[in-house]
């Protein structure tokens, strides 16, 4: 059963704990970019135009740079797990 | 070459190709079937669940919806992807490690009862026939556009290729097919608003073209719109006109919804581990991205160019596209003051007949059946004018569907248009029939009804199931129940007030019990439903509670199935320990355990 290699208690606790933190954070962005900018500070952001462009800053969000916004974030939560896992694993990838 | 050889031409060669996919795929296991042997890589799953999740709605209408509703339609942008963010973060990598086929397999097993899997059963098999109805319909109506053939036929016609591919290869056949209808859409989509964004902006990326200037003019595109808009009485198009609370809740409900629908869900199943279901996620965020960004761009040009085409334009000069989707019943045109030209403006130009549950043209024809003209050549109608000024009516369809012609790309472009709207509805048709088949052979007969099943008669079953959903299927398509489109509320509003919640707890809390969930995932079905129910059938006329449109309410019913979840769970024993010990393995990689991850596992 026990096998020298796999990671104790703490480093499981402490794996989830990184996990939720990121988790938590990533979140946040995604609900200021989404409700915040695209929907409850539309109006008052729509006083910016994107310079440049045609864009008003609020009608952007809503319609274009949440969706890039959402990729990122996938983005970098794939990266950070990998990374988690790896130090958990000692080394190897989930 | 014409269109109509384009057309055949294009949807006959995709078709062989998904025949032929469907052969080389074909399922040998249950594995097979329900999750394509659990090996598939996470780029082509991306694709799939791409295909998977973009119907018949989000390539014909989305567009059309959002060139209608202005900024409003954001609602959809955001909600329709928001949700893969909830689901790559706290759904499909937790899923894919609990290792087993189905939604009501995870809910069954984290809450040590049947009767619970026997609720998300039910809410799997309401939520998938709800969509894909719709689906086929979608089929039928591109064949009777594009390509002359009854609705009906075009509905059969559908039915025999999802029948075959679905029935031959179950998932694994569905999954490689939809990588290729994934990239038929996609190119389809993409190709004429390229061309349009060029046409207009001069720049050949729509997402950019949108915030551009006109080419010939040099005014911004989105100012000329909004005056545009303001001078016919519409609004400016980049306002709000829903209230901020509404517009809060119905893309709440459609973020999670998107990351409660089973045959979302399912397709994280099929990757090799959590850590390939977190990338593929991502994949499928990214090709869905390239949809939905360049759909409100699509939006912009259409409403422009139609604005620009139409607007005190007289009938005997508008462009022959007009009278060929005249005849097709989406566009129709009453001279109300007999000027000859068309004045377009905000309400709607025609009543609704009576019994009809939303507007349908009905255009006059003789005995012979030859169409009766007005003295301009337009097509009469039997819906008697509204008494406000606009004369036209359009269907929001049009702005994909006519938008190659409106903007006088070549005939090849048009069929392309006609392929892909086949591959976003057969895609979405197909995934959804899996789910139903699943849901049955596995959920219902396997686990529940009949344990010592073999695993040949399991998949025979599975088949069968699948069969018989493509008829039913079929049948809606054909004969579709005039509450359809109303109900699609109901498959967000359903997945977001009862899966949603009912599996994050799962996930996130240990102490959440058999009863809490239970009992939060029924009050919040009701509150949902009888909310729905009430405002879109026993009182449509009724002030909604709040301001919240029936689309919205399931954000309040998510909210109430978390707040009794927890309540209930602290009134109740906590989990039994090897409950709690699966919830702390579904959070962990395997190897922290010692176990190799080799896919899902029947038993």
């Amino acid at each position: 059963m026990d096998k020298p290699n796999l990671p104790d208690a703490a480093a499981k606790a402490s794996y989830w704990r990184h996990n939720l933190g990121w988790l938590a954070g990533l979140l946040v962005i995604w609900f200021l970019v989404s409700y915040g900018c695209g929907i409850l500070w539309v109006d008052q952001l729509d006083k910016i135009r994107i310079p440049g462009t045609g864009f008003k800053l609020g009608f952007w969000f809503a319609q274009q740079g949440s969706i890039y916004v959402f990729v990122l974030l996938i983005a970098v939560y794939v990266k950070v797990m990998n990374g988690l896992d790896r130090k958990l694993l000692g080394g190897r990838a989930d | 070459m014409d269109v109509r050889i384009w057309t055949y031409v294009l949807v006959g060669l995709t078709f062989a190709i998904y025949i032929g996919i469907a052969i080389w795929s074909r399922a040998g296991s249950t594995k097979d079937f329900y999750v394509a042997g659990g090996g598939v890589p996470s780029v082509a799953n991306g694709m799939a669940t791409a295909a998977d999740w973009m119907s018949a709605a989000s390539f014909i209408s989305m567009a059309g919806i959002i060139s209608f509703a202005g900024r409003d339609g954001s609602v959809y942008l955001m909600g329709w992807t928001g949700g893969y963010v909830l689901l790559a973060l706290m759904l499909a990598p937790y899923l894919r490690r609990f290792g087993k086929f189905t939604v009501p397999d995870f809910i069954g097993d984290r809450y040590y009862s049947n009767l619970a899997r026997f609720v998300a059963v039910m809410c799997a098999i309401f939520v998938s026939f709800t969509y894909v109805a719709g689906q086929m319909r979608g089929v039928g109506v591109v064949f009777s556009r594009f390509l002359e053939v009854d609705v009906n036929l075009g509905v059969v016609i559908g039915m025999v290729i999802v029948l075959f591919y679905a029935v031959l290869g179950g998932m694994k056949g569905i999954t490689y097919t939809q990588v290729a209808q994934y990239c038929v859409l996609i190119f389809a989509f993409m190709v004429p608003a390229i061309f349009i964004s060029f046409q207009i902006a001069g720049n050949p990326i729509p997402q950019l073209g949108m915030g551009g200037e006109f080419q010939d003019s040099g005014v911004s595109v989105l100012d000329k719109l909004d005056g545009l808009s303001e001078e016919l009485g519409f609004g400016a198009y980049t306002e709000g006109r829903k209230s901020t609370l509404d517009v809060f809740c119905i893309t709440a409900a459609l973020m999670c919804g998107t990351a409660g629908l089973p045959h979302v869900i399912v397709r994280f199943y099929t990757v090799k581990k959590a850590s390939a279901a977190r990338t593929s996620a991502l994949w499928a965020l990214l090709f869905i991205a390239i949809l939905y960004t360049t759909a409100p761009a699509v939006a912009v040009f259409a409403r422009t160019n139609l604005l620009r085409t139409v607007t005190d334009t007289a009938y005997s000069e508008l462009p022959a596209w007009f009278a060929n989707w005249e005849d097709t019943g989406l566009i129709a045109w009453v001279d109300k003051n007999g000027d000859g030209a068309i004045q377009y403006s905000a309400g709607p130009a025609l009543e609704t007949q009576e019994g009809d549950p939303k507007f349908k043209p009905y255009f006059r024809s003789d005995e012979a059946g030859e169409p009766l003209r007005g003295e301009h050549g337009e097509r009469l109608l039997d819906n008697p004018p509204t008494d406000n000024a606009n004369e036209l009516y359009i269907d929001r369809d049009i702005m994909v569907l006519a938008n190659p012609e409106i903007a006088q790309l070549p005939a090849w472009v048009i069929g392309l248009v006609a392929a892909g709207g086949l591959a976003a509805a057969l895609s979405t048709a197909a995934g959804l029939l899996l789910v139903i088949s699943t849901s049955v052979a596995h959920d219902l007969v396997k686990k529940t009804m009949a344990p010592d099943l073999s695993e040949k008669g399991e998949l025979v079953l599975a088949r069968c199931a699948a069969g018989v959903a493509v008829v039913i299927a079929g049948y809606f398509g054909v004969k579709p129940p005039g509450f359809v489109a109303q109900v699609v509320a109901f498959a967000f509003g359903l997945a977001a007030s009862s899966f949603f919640p009912a599996i994050i707890l799962g996930i996130f809390s240990k102490r959440t019990t058999m009863a809490g969930a239970v009992s939060g995932m029924i009050v919040g079905i009701v509150f949902t439903g009888s909310y729905i129910i009430y405002y879109k059938f026993v009182n449509q006329d009724a002030e909604p509670w709040f301001g919240i449109s029936p689309e919205g309410i399931g954000t309040f019913g998510m909210v109430i199935n978390f707040v009794v979840a927890v309540l209930v769970s602290r009134a109740t024993p906590p989990p039994p320990p090897e409950v709690v010990d699966l919830v702390d393995r579904v959070r962990l990689p395997r190897a922290a355990f010692g176990e190799e991850d080799s896919g899902p596992v029947a038993h």
